[in-house]
Formats: structure tokens, sequence, C-alpha cells
């Protein structure tokens, strides 16, 4: 197989366990090349894409601009915060005014779950989600199990421990089908409260005990409470959540075992996860990070081999 | 089609000893020279060429391995998607001689996407391109080799493969025709 089995990436569910091994092979020769003095390939010269960013973000966006530029594609960027979303205009009308200014590809993040998926079917280009709603984030779970591959050496077989609010986190969801598709073992673990009801049906452990959770994993990926999501209250207080889902070094000293810990980030340090934690030797974080730019590359890069001239 | 022998093994071999001659009479110890071999069937010259440079002079040349597929000009033109092979250039090439090394010349368009990837690491003293076969009718680019294991003549249409004991089991190069009553 030399080609993507979908023509746009919209959610880890749609993927084959084939198109995420040759996401990460490719992903693998661009982390080579922004490791070069010159972190630029030539390959996408004739093609131009438009981040769309209907909702904040610094690093998914700063992460695509970059994959984009090192590519040499020319990028557009979007944020509704100053566009005419704000005077009323509709999602397809704002991204066909785009698109008739010739772009090749859109990275949508909307909050409404299906945004992207919706987007597919009435415009021309190539859609890549980068977050919809409480729904999917693909190319963060690519990213995260890239960077468990690159530090354990595989997937499969792995326990993977997905700690904090599972409810409000599209990064769980994507998480779980692209850990379950390479063969990962994971469980979710948080206040009964942020774990989804219908968590059962895809298959993973649930546990409410932090260190119950610990003690059964190889990696720990851990949440940001989002409260800019949460319309009711949770938990009773953010302090409360600390105490007993904060990740703190004597947790990780008091295992029988050294973890490898995972953060999407923004991080709330001090809530989910302690500094000391965070910066720690065992926090591949920042690997995460500079992992993400060559999986965007990687994405961008099959899905634009498909484009048509 | 019909088929040629071009180089059979003792050929092959002779050619490849003369080309190892041919650089040290430029490069001497190398010691300020690295090879760098083009993905995916330049690396096998190299191998050899390393192999063959190391018992003349006792010591290894440094080697590497390019790929190039990312600095292609036929992206897209193409039915599938180029996957890439992978680039090990472990070293500096600032101020070094490299000599760039491929198995066939043909149109020269991987060797001028070869050039764009290899200054990417670095500005070379100076660049020099070693090929087993030159097809020497055929280049798209103005682009020559500095040394040549064998020129041949060839039209278009015709193929030319080079098999590797290592990988195909012998050692030879063939020109695969046009059958002449096609």
């Amino acid at each position: 197989m030399n080609s993507l089995s979908v023509s746009h990436l919209t959610g880890i569910r749609d993927l084959t366990p084939a198109d995420i091994e040759m996401i990460f092979k490719t992903a693998d020769s661009f982390k080579d090349v922004i490791n070069r003095p010159i972190k630029k390939v030539p390959s996408l010269r004739d093609i131009t894409i438009a981040n769309l960013f209907f909702e904040n973000s610094t690093r998914t966006r700063l992460s695509f601009e970059l994959a984009a530029k090192r590519l040499s594609a020319d990028v557009v960027n979007f944020t509704a915060s100053n566009s005419s979303v704000k005077k009323g205009e509709t999602l397809i009308d704002t991204v066909n005014n785009i698109l008739s200014m010739k772009v090749d590809m859109v990275v949508l993040r909307h909050a409404s779950p299906g945004a992207a998926s919706f987007l597919t079917k009435h415009i021309p280009a190539k859609v890549i989600n980068a977050g919809d709603g409480t729904h999917e984030h693909p190319t963060q779970a690519l990213l995260d199990a890239y960077s468990i591959r690159e530090k354990l050496g595989t997937v499969q077989g792995k326990k993977v421990a997905i700690i904090g609010d599972i409810l409000h986190s599209r990064v769980a969801l994507s998480n779980i089908y692209c850990l379950q598709k390479l063969g990962a073992e994971v469980m979710v673990c948080g206040p009964s409260t942020l774990i989804p009801p219908y968590i059962h049906s895809l298959n993973v452990k649930v546990s409410n005990n932090l260190h119950e959770a610990l003690q059964w994993c190889d990696v720990a990926n851990m949440l940001r409470i989002q409260l800019e999501r949460q319309d009711i209250q949770y938990f009773p207080s953010l302090r409360d959540y600390a105490a007993q889902f904060g990740l703190t070094q004597e947790l990780l000293d008091g295992l029988d075992k050294e973890i490898v810990i995972m953060h999407p980030g923004p991080i709330n340090r001090g809530v989910e996860i302690t500094s000391e934690v965070a910066d720690g030797n065992q926090s591949i974080i920042l690997n995460q990070v500079e992992n993400g730019v060559a999986i965007r590359m990687a994405v961008i890069y099959l899905l634009a081999s498909q484009i048509e001239r | 089609m019909d088929k040629q022998v071009i180089l059979d093994a003792q050929q092959f071999d002779l050619t490849l000893t003369r080309l190892c001659h041919e650089l040290i009479e430029q490069h001497s110890d190398f010691s300020n020279t690295v090879l760098i071999g083009l993905q995916p069937r330049g690396i096998h010259v190299v191998t050899r060429l390393r192999e063959i440079l190391s018992t003349i002079l006792g010591t290894m040349p440094v080697c590497g391995n390019l790929d190039i597929t990312f600095y292609r000009d036929d992206f897209r033109r193409r039915e599938k998607p180029l996957i890439p092979s992978v680039t090990n250039i472990d070293f500096s090439i600032e101020n070094k001689h490299v000599i760039l090394i491929d198995d066939v010349l043909f149109t020269g368009r991987t060797i001028r996407s070869g050039l764009d990837a290899l200054l990417t690491f670095g500005r070379p003293t100076k660049v020099q391109l070693l090929v087993l076969i030159d097809r020497r009718f055929n280049r798209d680019l103005p682009i020559q080799a500095d040394y040549i294991g064998k020129s041949v003549d060839t039209l278009l249409d015709e193929k030319v493969k080079v098999s590797w004991l290592e990988i195909d089991g012998e050692d030879k190069v063939e020109l695969y025709m046009k059958d002449s009553n096609e």
C-alpha cells in the first residue's frame, strides 16, 4: 500500500493501522529534516493551506503553520476572534470565500463536533481536523502514539492511562482509537463525573483511583481540566481535584517501575501535574511538541500527494 | 524485451576498482572527502566502493546516505505518493569535498534533486558526481558525471538494470531493449 485510505483527516476512527504506520514512517523522515541546518524541503511549493481556527489555540496552530512552511507550502491564518464570523457569516460561506482564493487544503479547528467532517461534504479542498469540540483531535493522538513509539520502541502491548477530564477531551477519544488500533491497552482515570457514560462501549478500563492507574500503566497521559467547556461543577474545587488526581513526584517515586509522563498541553501546573513532574526526566512533554511538527508534516504531505493538478 | 549484458560480474568488479583508483588519484587519503550515496540504489555503489577503498588505503572513508524524495520535481505527477528512504549523514559536509554517488545517470533529475537535498546540510567546498552507468544521450538537464563506470548509448524507452550480489544474488548490469520486430 502506498497511499492513505482516506482523502481527509477528520478523525482517527477512519484510519487503518496501516495508515497510521505510513504516517509514522513518513514522520520519521520529516523528523530528520527538521533537525538539519536547513529545516525545509521544497515538496509542496504549489500548495496553499488555510489554517482556520474558530477556537483558541497556540501550540496546534503554530505547529500546523510550521509544518506547512517546512514543506514550502504557503499558509494563510484565520482566527475567528477578528473575522466576519462575528458579523454573522456561516462556516460554509467563510470557508468558500477563502477557497475562492485558490486554497488547496484547510486545517480546521471548531467548537462543534463533526465540523471537519461536515466541511468535507461541502468543499472541494482537503480537510484536516485540528480539533472539533469534544469529538476528535487526530493529529494530537498521532503525535502522542508516535512519541510513545519513539520512547518505548513500540505501542503494541503497552499500557496507557489517560488521566483527567475525559468527558470534555477530544484528545482522550482520539488517543483511545489510535492506541487501540496500534495494539495498546487503554485505561481512563478521573473523577466519575468526568468519565463519560458511554466509555465502556470503547473497550477501555476505567478507574477512579490515580494510584491504581499509575501502578497499572507504562505511560500516563495527563489531561487538563477543560474549565471552558464545563457548564456545571463536576468536582468540589481545583484544590480538591489536585489532591486526588494531581500527579506528584512522590506518587511516581512510590511506584515499583519508571513510567513515561505525557501531557498534550497547555499544562495547568499544580493542578493535574506538578512542575517537578512536568519538568522531570520521566516527562516527554517537549518531545511531544517536537514530534507534533513532524507528524503534521507527514499528514499534510500524504494528503497533498492525492491532489491532482 | 531483449536484454544485453553491459557488465558481467568480473567487469563489474574491475570497473568499481578502477573508479576507486580514480578517486584516490584526486582525493589521496580522503581526509577531507566524504562519499554520499543517493537512496535507494546509490547506497550499494557506496558500500562497495568503501570496501575496496578501505582495502587499498587501510582506512575507511566517511560515507553517508541521502534520500531525495522530498526534493523531487515530479511530486504529484506520479500515481502514488513517494515514500521516503532513510537519510544518514551524521557528519558535517561544511568545507568538505563531497562525492555524490548513484548507480545510473539518466535524465539528471535525480542528481538535481540530490544537489538540492545535499546543500541543506551545509556548504561543501566541492561536489563531484560518480555513477556506475552513464546513459549519456538521455539528459533532460545540463548535468555530467566526473567519474563514470561505463557510458552506454540508450534509447529513452530502454531500461538499464543494475543487480547487486548482496540483494539480487549477482553483480551485473543489463540493458533491456525493445524487440527489434516490435
